[in-house]
């Protein structure tokens, strides 16, 4: 306590001047901190606990600049005493293990000295607990924000109860209201978890409640912790979180364990310990008048056991009656380690006030998760959509087009340095590589087959592997980044609960465009006319004088090129590996599947139903990722059973039946 | 050839002739597995002159085994027009079956031998307790999922091996045909399928060992003494006489009536439904059938491949299955086996590093690099220019015989 005061009076007298006029102290001389060094000159060489506060107050009365660096070098052994003079330096190590002195205010050298002229200062632990303290409440009142931050969050992560004086001080002088708010916190999580007064305690406790900050709930969660006892007669003074009644909330062994644990009870030997008694008693071959060979059952090692037990070789095994009489004397509880009533049922309040409020915030973060995956669905099964919902052409390739993309944005991010130009140049650059490769495939492949739509689903299929193999060759095995720029690099928080990535709020947002764009293209340009046109009847369309080749191209390309560029948009999430593509082939069919072939709105609401299943089952089970998209799958299969058409289905002509 | 109009239509029906004299195919490619056979035991390691390695022996023993899913595949695609993507995920489960009892059976005499060495006898329950720590040990369990009740079983297990890939292929084709999911749509169900399964055996908790998978299966508890050379013989025999037995039988299935009836399933199915055929229970009946073969062949498989884990079901695999058929010839049994042998034995002769690589001067061609994009490249020229397949080359060589 007399610590606390003196380090408040110490700090009530810096942090003002410090932080109000920030004007550097006047030197009297060259040397300030020197100077007062030297005047303490024994205390700061030979520090002890007792005697640091005297530095201290004659450091603040100096008020010489460069006193927080002095403390820290101090506590972190990094000052010295010349012999002869008695002069404290700073030192650097030099590679032949020599000294360069460096001057205490200014910075400067003074001169090299070997390790054996001067003295280096090592206060033990107590002193340097002693200084940190005091450099806490210096750092927390220093004139920088940036600074008073970095201290308030590194006081956070180590809370301490000496903590409390400066930080009531330090929010008296704060002049940040972001700041301010951000030390009462902790001076509330401080009181609730260290203050002796009951009532001040309380209400700092009540004053957590409806916070839904990680910090809040794990100092309140700290101050319900419990452990499991027992008595035989429930302890007065003892605060008592539960009664576990043996048979219910307890197993009876458990309970008759803890009792033998305590040695209140004999101790109940498990099947190894008795395998092992009887093993210890074998007489020529049999234990209790039963053959060795015999004890292959838990039945007849029992009865060799008891045959011993009457001997009076082994303790006698307590039977079910006994354990349930002993337990039934002793009253088993869990009780909290706080043992201030008052304060465990606040703590309780406070939690249960913010359950509501949090599931609320998950629920929202799962929804963003789910809305986040759906995206990322709908960009991959987005040109599917296209080739394989239009024109009813499955191309197995159409993942090795979504890789060929991611490629392509880290082909010209190793060529251009700014990545935000490089994004710029790599988005219609990767279309227009997978547009051209789209286009090819469909000239020289897929044209031959469209009567065969199972051939077209291998054919696809070889050129796949090839692609796949032949991203291989060129990029190698290992994943390659593709850095997105500083502004997309961060995430949005919203409180602990929920926050998103910055990067998934661009993928959805390129999602809704695209969606608005091919909407725009199949509806409302002369390319989707004709595009509708040839899907709906080839050959009404040739005769009215549309070239279905040159659609069916020009169609397959889009879809293809829309690949592309999904494939930088998923690069910039997930790393660029030549497997990337595979790994989106089948769920973006099953999200056009689901949705319905042939619409655009279908594959919006599949990859919306997936996107959403995925992320609900995962909350669920949240450890389990591969169990959900296990249940998902199946869900699929069942989903198709009922409505083989996809949630979206064409009707009439359209539909192509 | 040469005959009268007149006396075709007065002739009396044609007698009918024996099944194998329909399908001389058949004869040949009994004789020619049978000569293989003989070779190889021949050469073998195990039983012959050694100029056969044990690991090719169990290398072709193991192409076997994929002749024979290839065949099942063909029947269900070549013949009935429904391509699965799935089937691997039947060769897969057969594999499990049987490998659980591998695994536990010789778990389970490591474990008595261990224990005996104590002074009492173990009891049951701690036997079984040592076993599945020894077979769980790797994925942080220590007790016996309630599928492994009865894997001490040989008798369960073989019944396994036939039962759940084909109890699944049922339930599965039974909802997809009667909700008549057919083409394309099919495909991608039962690639979703095979995908599902993988994922679900990926994980640690559904009591297969997840990615460990199942290993250690080459060591038949029992035959433990028996050197590697001769088992893997053995497993050769075992494998050719399945393949022969389940060409035999296709061959048969498909000669008759009901093949009439399949094949006009993959034409036309609508005419098919029209003309009063139960569609549906013949492609459900093609479906599983085909399903427990597949299992059966992966039974015969993992035991020389000696390790199973949940990759083995990947969808890729099923996709592989379906290119050996296509390359091989669809709707001849035979151009299935070429296939699946072809290109299987090329790609472990490519990627083995078996293959001397190809100087270019300018570039070096490294096969294990190269070998998916030729098989890549190449299955697209088969698909565009050769829809029938390597069999169909033997088209030519019948019609020039009259």
């Amino acid at each position: 306590m007399q610590r606390f005061i003196h380090i408040a009076t110490l700090l009530a007298c810096l942090a003002l001047p410090a932080v109000m006029s920030a004007q550097p102290a006047l030197a009297q001389s060259d040397t300030p901190l020197q100077n007062v060094l030297q005047t303490v000159r024994e205390r700061v060489a030979n520090p002890s606990r007792g005697t640091v506060p005297e530095v201290l107050d004659a450091l603040l009365a100096a008020e010489a600049p460069g006193t927080v660096d002095f403390l820290r070098a101090w506590a972190e052994r990094g000052v010295y005493e010349r012999q002869g003079d008695g002069l404290f330096f700073f030192a650097r190590e030099e590679a032949d293990r020599s000294l360069t002195l460096l001057d205490i205010d200014r910075g400067t050298e003074a001169g090299q000295v070997g390790s054996r002229d001067v003295n280096q200062i090592r206060p033990n632990a107590g002193v340097r607990r002693e200084i940190g303290a005091a450099l806490v409440q210096f750092e927390l009142t220093d004139p920088d924000p940036a600074r008073r931050r970095a201290a308030l969050e590194s006081a956070a992560r180590s809370p301490d109860p000496d903590q409390i004086p400066a930080l009531e001080i330090a929010i008296e002088a704060e002049s940040d209201p972001a700041l301010a708010a951000r030390m009462a916190r902790l001076h509330s999580l401080l009181i609730a978890r260290f203050e002796t007064d009951t009532a001040i305690r309380v209400a700092a406790i009540e004053n957590l409640s409806g916070d839904i900050s990680t910090e809040a709930r794990r100092v309140l969660n700290q101050l319900l912790a419990t452990r499991a006892g027992f008595a035989e007669t429930l302890p007065e003074d003892t605060n008592i979180a539960r009664i576990r009644t043996p048979g219910q909330d307890i197993e009876l062994a458990a309970a008759y364990a803890q009792l033998s644990d305590a040695g209140l009870a004999p101790p109940r030997p498990g099947r190894n310990a008795i395998r092992d008694a009887l093993r210890a008693n074998v007489v020529n071959g049999s234990v209790g008048g039963i053959q060795v060979h015999q004890l292959d059952t838990d039945a007849a090692r029992r009865e060799a056991y008891r045959a011993l037990e009457d001997a009076g070789t082994v303790p006698p095994l307590p039977s079910q009656a006994e354990m349930e009489a002993a337990v039934a004397t002793h009253v088993f509880f869990d009780a909290y380690l706080e043992p201030d009533r008052a304060v465990t049922n606040a703590a309780r309040d406070a939690l249960d006030s913010t359950r509501t409020v949090i599931s609320a915030w998950q629920f929202l973060g799962i929804t963003l998760d789910a809305l986040s995956l759906a995206s990322i669905f709908f960009l991959a099964a987005i040109g599917l959509a296209i080739t394989f919902g239009v024109m009813r052409v499955i191309n197995m390739a159409h993942g090795e087009f979504i890789m060929m993309g991611a490629y392509t944005g880290y082909v010209v991010q190793t060529l251009i340095p700014s990545y935000t130009l490089s994004l710029v140049v790599a988005l219609p650059l990767a279309f227009a590589v997978a547009f051209a490769a789209g286009v090819t495939m469909e000239r020289l492949v897929i044209r031959h087959l469209y009567t065969r739509p199972l051939e077209t689903l291998l054919a696809t299929f070889g050129i796949s592997i090839a692609l796949q193999q032949l991203a291989k060759n060129i990029f190698g095995t290992q994943a390659r980044p593709l850095t997105a720029p500083d502004w997309l690099a961060g995430a949005i928080r919203f409180n602990d609960i929920v926050s998103i990535s910055t990067i998934r709020v661009a993928i959805f947002v390129m999602a809704l465009m695209f969606l608005l764009l091919l909407l725009y293209i199949l509806n409302r340009t002369r390319l989707g006319l004709e595009v509708r046109a040839v899907t709906q009847n080839p050959g009404m369309a040739a005769s009215m004088g549309i070239n279905p080749g040159r659609i069916n191209m020009l169609t397959f390309g889009l879809g293809s090129g829309i690949a592309g560029v999904a494939g930088v948009a998923i690069g910039l999430y997930a790393q660029v590996t030549s497997e990337m593509g595979a790994n989106y082939i089948v769920q973006s069919f099953m999200t056009v599947v689901v949705g319905g072939v042939g619409s655009v709105f279908g594959t919006l609401a599949g990859a919306g139903l997936i996107g959403a299943l995925q992320k609900g089952i995962e909350w669920f089970n949240p450890a389990n990722t591969l169990a959900a998209q296990t249940y998902m799958v199946l869900f699929i299969i069942l989903f198709i059973q009922f409505r083989p058409k996809g949630i979206v289905a064409l009707k009439g002509r359209a539909a192509g039946d | 050839m040469a005959m009268p109009v007149s006396e075709t239509t007065h002739a009396p029906p044609a007698p009918r002739r024996s099944f194998l004299h329909e399908n001389p195919s058949v004869l040949w490619f009994m004789a020619c597995l049978g000569l293989f056979t003989l070779i190889v035991s021949v050469l073998s390691e195990g039983m012959g002159t050694g100029a056969i390695s044990t690991s090719l022996v169990k290398i072709l023993g193991m192409t076997l085994c994929l002749c024979l899913i290839a065949i099942a595949m063909d029947l269900v695609w070549g013949y009935c027009g429904i391509l699965s993507l799935g089937h691997f995920a039947f060769f897969g489960l057969g594999g499990y079956a049987i490998g659980m009892w591998l695994m536990y059976a010789r778990a389970e005499i490591v474990v008595r031998d261990n224990l005996a060495a104590g002074t009492i006898p173990p009891t049951e329950t701690e036997v079984a307790e040592a076993v599945a720590a020894q077979i769980f040990g790797v994925v942080g369990s220590s007790e016996l999922p309630l599928i492994w009740s009865f894997a001490g079983s040989l008798p369960f297990q073989l019944a396994m091996v036939v039962l759940v890939p084909g109890l699944l292929a049922l339930v599965f084709g039974w909802l997809a045909f009667r909700s008549r999911v057919t083409g394309v749509y099919l495909s991608i169900l039962t690639q979703a399928m095979t995908l599902a399964l993988s994922l679900y055996l990926f994980q640690n908790d559904t009591g297969l060992r997840g990615n460990n998978g199942l290993a250690g299966l080459q060591n038949i508890p029992g035959f433990l003494d028996v050197p590697q050379s001769v088992l893997s013989v053995w497993f050769f025999w075992a494998s050719a006489a399945a393949l022969g037995a389940g060409y035999l039988f296709f061959a048969w299935v498909v000669s008759g009536k009901f093949g009439s009836v399949i094949r006009a399933i993959r034409d036309n199915e609508t005419r098919v439904r029209f003309l009063g055929y139960n569609v549906e229970g013949y492609k459900l009946f093609v479906f599983t059938l085909t399903a427990v073969i597949s299992g059966i062949a992966g039974a015969l498989y993992y035991p020389q491949a000696g390790i199973i884990n949940p990759a083995e079901i990947a969808p890729i695999a099923s996709i592989y299955l379906a290119v050996w058929v296509a390359i091989g010839g669809r709707g001849r049994l035979y151009g299935a086996v070429i296939g699946a042998a072809a290109v299987s034995l090329l790609s472990s002769w490519l990627t083995g590093g078996g293959a001397p690589n190809i100087d270019l001067g300018f570039y070096r061609i490294v096969w294990t690099d190269w070998w998916l994009v030729l098989l890549g490249l190449g299955f697209v020229l088969v698909t565009l220019f050769f829809p029938r397949g390597i069999g169909g080359l033997f088209d030519y060589l019948v019609r020039k015989k009259p």
